[in-house]
């Protein structure tokens, strides 16, 4: 491809498809480290739930008409996702448990859990394909796309709507802006998202009003691993679908960037985990180009320190305005004494 | 008059081998406002939090109501209409007042937060108990008068019966004072009871019908009230006779070493918070800075300790420029800081009390040689200052975290007077300790001045700055409305009418 064409598709609707394909499984996994950061137990172990969630639902979806035939085929790729999900879960709770009951380091704990997840997942694919590399062997199913009807003929709009082939976003895709709303209205207004930021910022003050602390702290974690683990299916179950070593390659840990990124609130994370998801598109985009791969995957790092001192410039320039507003406010009442 | 609380035989025993209570024998009954005073570390939160369900006893019984109960949290304490504002405020800063009233309680439309009904809830309490809140502030940005209101009002949103109050007047001004008494005369004219720590001994006169007094966890007197005298409470906590008056001999004031110039400083919001504030200290003057709470005090302190850089305006310090260098360059210059805030600015509350006391000093001699830290330094500089400053804890590796409230100010006063500063600034140095220490505090300072250093004494407790400062200034929305010599004459009254921006001086009356 020449660079011109390169330019071309970054400038297209086609792009602005794929920007959306790539920035869904970290939109989730965000919002779940968002949860988990509001409520004062930050989970560092997105990554490994995301891994496994998405390796156990590749196995249960592809090994699922083997260990009970019969179901109608659209069922398995949600038995899939279930499985993945439940185990997601399990490990969510064992650092709860860790942290909340015996007190370990919820960053140790979560560690653990990302260095098990990561080895784990390796291990049981051999011991199930006899591969260390990828489940190509399984013919795993995909959780079911969605398309819109009628926008289809519509040019630039069709395409962003359904996606570049008009093949219609994977259902996880719309869950995943789904649930920066619901993450939003949920942390705002209803009680346990305002006990969860309670506890959070002020751990004691919460307990001495009878809010239960430890009970809101599961909570936000389970909440966190869920949201994570359908990051996870979303990378085995969605545009791909198979499973390959280390397949999440750090969106769990990008997500958490991009919640202080986008300043610890649901809308400022979604437009975080949206430029990291650009910078994911264009890096695949200008792979094809003649440029050498380290300079390319050097894209997202320097996007994330590029908007961090934007947003620091901003923000002095706005402290120097200020002072000099207040200065020449000074100077002009001098004037009149 | 039947009793309300009846705590028996209890001891507390926490789990670094502290006894915090021993064998406590305590009751308040219906209706009455108690007094409950001692010495820091005497074991007063303790009591209360027990109350409260914060901590369990080690042993003992608590009968409330005429039944015994067993309080395991605070949400049962809620249930039975306990309610205690804490010596240290409770509050979510993010938050609005209306949030952080209904917390835990939140009013809902459905499945959703009716946010209108929590300001309405939170108005109709403030309107029946005469406790001004503005309910739709966030706690943050509002002053400290407000959130002590702000706590009261989420007790009594809780269907409080029984409010304990924890120091809730170290934090404020003279007027805020009278107004939290009228609070709490309506309250109990309401038929609420009132368990009240304090300090001050003024104050447990005015407005208490019978005192407990508690020592080294004991209660050593139960009294009417109007039967003992201000001395009589002073000797029950402290086992002597306390002087309440303070030696100061006629100052030997000599050159200028502090020069404050233009001082300005506007918040990252925009809000000017000091304004062209000018002043001088000599050698061996005390200069004191009244003013109600959060008119500029408290960025004053910060500025001048380095901690914030000034918009506009500089310090000199014998001559030498100190300000924008960041604050070791400041302290490096002859500044100590007493910080204000002594929680967040003034310890760190994990680490241990000998490593708070080099914090400053770590990297010299004796304590650091060719990069490595003495601990056998640091241990015997600690156990010097524990003995010298009266420090009551466990040892030297106790953790800050689990001294009371006025011990861990000894703990910061211990550090920054043995800086040997030029400049020593003292912000609230004797809020929340109790009279004994306060007397060694005030002593202290005094003794720092009559050395021929300057000290900056920030205090909202005027009586204090009417004994202590050799000039008070008066800071009111920033600025420096007036700047009198100490007198005989000067009365609490007529600085109140500066502090409220009532009168102010003209440049050339300043004094
Ligand atoms: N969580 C804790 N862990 C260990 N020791 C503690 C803890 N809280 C308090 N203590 C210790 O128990 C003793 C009593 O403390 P408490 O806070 O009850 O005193 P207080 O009378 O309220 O003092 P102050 O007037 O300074 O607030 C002190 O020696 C203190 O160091
Ligand atoms: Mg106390």
């Amino acid at each position: 491809m020449t660079f011109e064409t390169v330019l071309a598709s970054i400038f297209s609707a086609a792009f602005i498809a794929t920007i959306i394909r790539a920035s869904t499984p970290i939109i989730l996994p965000a919002m779940g480290g968002l949860i988990s950061e509001l409520a004062g137990v930050i989970n560092i172990a997105l990554e490994g739930i995301m891994l496994t969630a998405a390796f156990f639902g590749v196995v249960v979806g592809a090994l699922g008409p083997e260990w009970l035939p019969g179901l109608p085929v659209w069922v398995y790729p949600w038995l899939g996702a279930l499985v993945g999900v439940l185990a997601g879960l399990i490990l969510t709770l064992i650092i709860a448990f860790f942290h909340l009951e015996l007190g370990a380091d919820v960053i140790l704990a979560a560690l653990a859990i990302n260095i098990l997840a990561s080895g784990g997942t390796v291990f049981i694919m051999f011991a199930l394909t006899g591969d260390k590399g990828s489940t190509s062997t399984l013919a795993s199913p995909a959780m079911p796309s969605i398309i819109i009807p009628f926008v289809g003929s519509i040019p630039v709009v069709g395409q962003i709507f359904n996606g570049e082939n008009l093949t219609g976003y994977n259902i996880i895709t719309y869950a995943a802006f789904l649930s920066v709303a619901l993450v939003w209205l949920f942390l705002y207004r209803t009680r346990l998202g305002t006990h969860l930021r309670a506890v959070g910022e002020n751990p004691v003050a919460a307990a001495s009003v009878g809010i239960d602390v430890k009970r809101v702290q599961y909570i936000a974690l389970l909440m966190s691993g869920f949201l994570a683990a359908l990051g996870g299916i979303n990378l085995s179950m969605g545009y791909l679908t198979l499973f390959q070593t280390n397949m999440t390659a750090g969106r769990g840990y990008i997500a958490l960037a991009a919640v202080f990124l986008g300043n610890r609130n649901p809308l400022g994370t979604l437009i975080a985990a949206l430029i990291f998801g650009a910078a994911g598109a264009l890096e695949a985009q200008l792979g094809t180009l003649n440029i050498p791969s380290q300079l390319i995957t050097m894209i997202p790092p320097i996007v994330t320190i590029a908007a961090l001192v934007i947003y620091n410039v901003r923000r002095q320039a706005q402290m120097a305005a200020n002072a000099r507003k207040f200065q020449e406010k000074m100077e002009s009442e001098h004037k009149v004494v | 008059m039947p009793q309300l609380v009846d705590m028996r035989n209890i001891i507390k025993v926490y789990p670094n081998g502290v006894v915090a209570n021993r064998d406590v024998n305590f009751s308040v009954e219906r209706g009455e406002i108690h007094a409950l005073v001692g010495e820091n570390g005497a074991g007063k939160s303790t009591l209360m939090k027990i109350v409260y369900g914060l901590e369990q006893p080690t042993s003992g019984s608590i009968i409330f109501n005429g039944r015994p109960v067993k309080l395991q949290s605070p949400h049962q304490a809620i249930d039975f209409g306990i309610g205690m504002v804490h010596q240290n405020f409770m509050l979510i800063p993010s938050f609005t007042i209306a949030q952080n009233i209904v917390l835990g309680h939140e009013p809902v439309k459905g499945r959703l937060l009716d946010t209108k009904a929590a300001i309405r809830i939170t108005e109709q309490l403030a309107q029946e108990y005469g406790l001004d809140v503005d309910p739709t502030a966030k706690v943050e940005a509002t002053p400290v008068g407000m959130r002590q209101r702000v706590e009261i009002l989420k007790t009594l949103y809780r269907g409080a019966d029984l409010l304990i109050l924890d120091e809730p007047t170290a934090v404020l001004t003279p007027q805020e004072t009278d107004d939290l008494f009228d609070a709490v005369r309506r309250l109990v004219a309401q038929g609420k009871t009132v368990i009240f720590i304090t300090h001050k001994l003024i104050e447990v006169k005015e407005i208490s019908d019978r005192v407990t007094v508690m020592r080294h966890g004991e209660v050593t007197g139960r009294v009417q009230t109007a039967e003992v005298s201000e001395e009589d409470i002073a000797r029950m906590m402290v086992g002597r006779d306390v002087l309440f008056r303070i030696e100061k001999p006629r100052q030997q004031r000599g050159e200028v070493v502090v020069q404050v110039k233009g001082l300005s400083y506007v918040s990252p919001t925009g809000r000017p918070l000091l304004r062209d504030v000018s002043f001088q200290i000599h050698r061996g003057e005390i200069l004191g800075i009244a003013g109600v709470e959060g008119n500029g005090q408290t960025q004053l302190a910060e500025v001048l300790s380095g901690l914030q850089p000034p918009t506009t305006g500089e310090a000199t310090i014998g001559g030498q420029s100190v300000l924008g260098r960041g604050p070791r360059h400041v302290r490096q210059a002859g500044v100590a800081h007493i910080p204000e805030d002594r929680l967040t600015n003034g310890v760190a509350l994990e680490a241990d009390i000998a490593d708070n006391l080099v914090v400053d000093r770590y990297y010299r001699s004796p304590f650091a040689r060719r990069g490595a830290m003495s601990l056998r330094q640091v241990r015997r500089h600690a156990e010097q200052l524990m003995q010298k400053f009266d420090i009551r804890a466990a040892g030297a590796e106790a953790l800050m975290g689990s001294l009371s409230g006025g011990n861990m100010q000894k703990v910061i006063i211990a550090r920054e007077f043995s800086a040997d500063p030029v400049l020593l600034i003292a912000a609230q140095p004797t809020r929340g300790v109790d009279i004994g220490a306060s007397e060694f505090v005030r002593r202290q300072l005094v003794e720092e001045r009559n050395k021929g250093k300057a000290v900056l004494l920030i205090s909202a407790d005027l009586a204090e700055l009417l004994t202590l400062a050799d000039r008070i200034a008066v800071l009111y929305k920033g600025e420096i409305v007036a700047l009198f010599r100490s007198r005989p004459d000067l009365s609490e009254e007529e600085l109140g009418l500066y502090m409220l921006g009532l009168k102010r001086q003209l440049p050339e009356q300043r004094e």
